[in-house]
């Protein structure tokens, strides 16, 4: 078995709302300092071994991310 | 006219879609997501709701269910296929229409009557209507923003495939004010407003909404 971890984000150019009311609220809590949020998503999969990269990079530009709107990355970590 | 109505797992506009249908003269047959089966319909509606919970995105777990394979493959040979609300999100995350839908600008829900102008009156949905007639219908969602890349945008703008535009404040930050687009051919038509929930005076705020279930009529005699 193996960990792959995908990350899903919105693309730069698609307006975050769900980011941007993150960053509005920290300076309200007394964090200042951080000039913007994006927020995405973090996806750990447990994996046999014989599933290839070709099949991870096909299960996130499928279904876990929709690329019209979103990137994507997938990495294999140590479980 | 037999007029299929897909049900998901949190379908919840399924039964007024079922109405709008008889209202034009229709019969409304049940579609249920798990079948490989459309019972030999003439059109499809995917009504709005929270089709499996808008777990992961919204529309993106429904587009896989085993009824959408056929209505994909419908469609694609020219099928009349609606997608109201979430219906809409589905028919996108199925590339059956380009885009996608995002959470609202403000983040709040809209619930509210809406003003919409038709702005394309060739589809197998709008031919009922005047070429940029105003009308009122309801618009419920948290995920209604419209999004797509510019090129798209262009696309949409210069084939004249954008059906419906939002008229007054744009209600949840869609680009270019769409609140409805069709495919190439037109016969496939996603809305965030409910045409459904305004079809008689009575139960809604007009009956601008039943021109659509008509419209598919005449498509569908003519055919």
């Amino acid at each position: 078995m193996a960990r792959v971890v995908v990350d899903v984000m919105p693309k730069p150019e698609i307006l975050d709302p769900q980011g941007q009311a993150v960053a509005n609220a920290l300076p309200r809590l007394g964090f200042d300092g951080v000039t913007a949020v994006r927020q995405g998503k973090h996806f750990e999969l447990e994996v046999a071994d014989d599933v290839d990269d070709a099949t991870l990079a096909k299960i996130a530009e499928t279904f876990l991310a929709n690329p019209v709107i979103e990137d994507w990355t997938v990495r294999r970590v140590e479980a | 006219m037999r007029v299929g109505v897909i049900t998901f797992p949190g379908t919840l506009d399924d039964v007024d879609a079922q109405r709008a249908v008889r209202h034009a003269d229709g019969e409304a047959v049940p579609l249920w997501h798990g079948d490989h089966d459309l019972k030999g319909v003439d059109a499809v509606i995917v009504p709005g709701g929270f089709s499996y919970g808008d777990y992961l995105r919204c529309g993106a777990i429904a587009r896989f269910a085993p009824v959408m394979q056929e209505v994909v493959e419908a469609a694609n040979k020219g099928m009349p296929v609606l997608g109201i609300c979430n219906g809409f999100q589905i028919l996108a995350e199925a590339h059956l229409l380009p885009g996608a839908l995002t959470r609202n600008e403000k983040l709040h829900f809209v619930c509210r009557d809406q003003w919409l102008r038709v702005e394309n009156n060739t589809t197998a949905w709008t031919t009922r209507y005047d070429r940029n007639a105003e009308i009122l219908i309801p618009l419920k969602s948290g995920e209604g923003s419209y999004q797509a890349d510019e090129d798209t945008l262009k696309e949409l703008e210069d084939e004249h495939r954008i059906v419906f535009r939002y008229v007054g404040d744009n209600p949840n930050g869609s680009r270019n004010d769409i609140a409805g687009i069709t495919n190439a051919r037109g016969n496939v038509v996603g809305l965030m407003p409910h045409p459904e929930h305004a079809i008689d005076a009575l139960t809604g705020p007009t009956d601008d909404g039943l021109g659509m279930f008509l419209s598919l009529l005449d498509t569908v005699v003519k055919a």
